[in-house]
């Protein structure tokens, strides 16, 4: 067996994970032989990392109000307006857009009274752990009705919420953190349906786990932490999911939480 | 094209601006006009095809345009080895394990390539289309854009250890 030279191409797609497997192991022989090149080809994996370590918050940057108009189709444009429904899918969007915007106005300056200046916000994309922190302290106080579908019904909610999400979703079990199901709820997310699950600990403590499938545009982060206003936030990105845990409750055990919560979404 | 589908974008295409520029406002700037842009060729967009990659090639054009425009100060943006023009190199002890530092210090075409892999992610052949050139030019300018990246960040005299690859 003659295996083909090994050119440069073929290290630089070893770096890229763009090898078919066979080659992989091809190139994997050849550096094993080759320590130098090795050496060098380390360097340029870390370089992947490093470049993506250091641009990839720049996804989570809150976009621009000038962009976002630039986004939509200008009025100049025009594209077969006889086939556009009345009400475009778009248009809805923007109607809850809006909505979403009065909510988060109204939370934002609660939740800023006193400590903060109140930040205006007229941005239709909200950060995920703005959109889950807001949901949280909307609905995780309601004494009476902190669900639509309690945890009693978990079968049914779970039907419900993965036909509603297009995919399938399921609550986490946290009992061995001391944490049990209230039950569940639909939202509305940035452009279309979104799932919150609440659950409590003995001394009646409110936690909140967001899940959106309306992520288009990163592969996967690292859990990142925000904290807005008195409600602490883990949030974290895996392909279209996108998973905000919000609590009360200090950092630590916050991402105590959020840890077993990921493991268990990872094994899902 | 949808306008959803546009905002969706937004996002990577200021990543990838940034990146290249290294200055906010610039990047930003190019992105708002890579929106208009894209809005006023809405016409030359296949539905269908890949609207990441037709955005990000309309940006750099429009980078290109802006290299090209006169009164700015450019640099050659040739193939053929040069070197590229640096400042005082006395702190550069301090600095030669900033990857932001030592990205500044890679040509430009080099840098746009050695980006499109690192944070897009793009196979070769893609980023030979986005940016119009043959796939054999994205190879030879990653190539020497990584090494570029790694002789800068190990604090090796810049031109030391250029591999020359077809």
């Amino acid at each position: 067996m003659t295996a083909l030279p090994i050119t440069e191409m073929d290290l630089h797609a070893y770096v890229d994970k763009l090898l078919p497997e066979a080659r992989r192991a091809e190139v994997e022989v050849y550096l094993a032989n080759n320590p130098e090149e090795a050496e060098r080809l380390q360097a340029y994996q870390a370089q992947n990392l490093a470049l993506k370590d250091l641009f990839n918050p720049l996804l989570d940057e809150p976009i621009p109000e000038k962009m976002l108009s630039l986004a939509s189709q200008p009025a100049s444009v025009t594209v077969d307006a006889k086939k556009r429904p009345f009400f475009s899918r778009w248009s809805l969007e923007r109607i809850a857009a809006g909505l979403l915007i009065a909510v988060v106005s109204g939370v934002s300056g609660w939740l800023a009274h006193g400590q903060y200046q109140p930040q205006i916000r007229s941005a239709q994309v909200v950060p995920l752990s703005r959109q889950a922190a807001v949901a949280h302290v909307v609905y995780s106080p309601d004494v009476r009705r902190p669900v639509e579908v309690r945890a009693e019904q978990e079968d049914q909610l779970v039907t419900w919420l993965s036909k509603r999400l297009g995919t399938p979703v399921r609550p986490p079990k946290l009992g061995a953190l001391g944490y049990e199901l209230i039950g569940g709820r639909l939202l509305p997310g940035n452009s279309g349906p979104v799932a919150q699950f609440m659950y409590h600990d003995a001394s009646g403590q409110r936690l909140t786990l967001y899940v959106t499938t309306e992520n288009t545009a990163n592969q996967e982060t690292g859990f990142r932490f925000a904290q807005e206003g008195p409600v602490n936030v883990f949030y974290w990105i895996d392909g279209k999911f996108g998973y905000a845990l919000s609590a009360g409750i200090d950092k630590g055990e916050l991402s105590r939480v959020a840890t077993v919560v990921y493991d268990q979404l990872e094994h899902k | 094209m949808d306008s959803s589908a546009l905002l969706a974008e937004i996002p990577r295409l200021r990543r990838y601006a940034r990146a290249l520029l290294g200055d906010r406002v610039a990047a930003d700037d190019l992105v708002q006009d890579t929106l208009e842009r894209a809005w006023s060729r809405v016409a030359q967009w296949q539905p269908g095809s890949n609207l990441r990659a037709w955005l990000f090639s309309i940006m750099h054009n429009l980078r290109v345009d802006q290299i090209r425009r006169p009164n700015l100060p450019t640099y050659s943006m040739e193939e053929d080895d040069f070197e590229v023009p640096t400042r005082a190199t006395q702190s550069d002890a301090l600095e030669v394990r900033d990857i932001a530092h030592a990205l500044s210090q890679v040509p430009d075409e080099q840098r746009a390539v050695l980006l499109l892999v690192a944070l897009e992610e793009m196979g070769y052949a893609e980023i030979a289309s986005t940016l119009g050139i043959p796939i054999g030019t994205v190879m030879s300018r990653l190539s020497r854009g990584r090494e570029r990246l790694r002789v800068v960040m190990e604090g090796r005299p810049s031109g030391a250890n250029l591999r020359v690859v077809r």
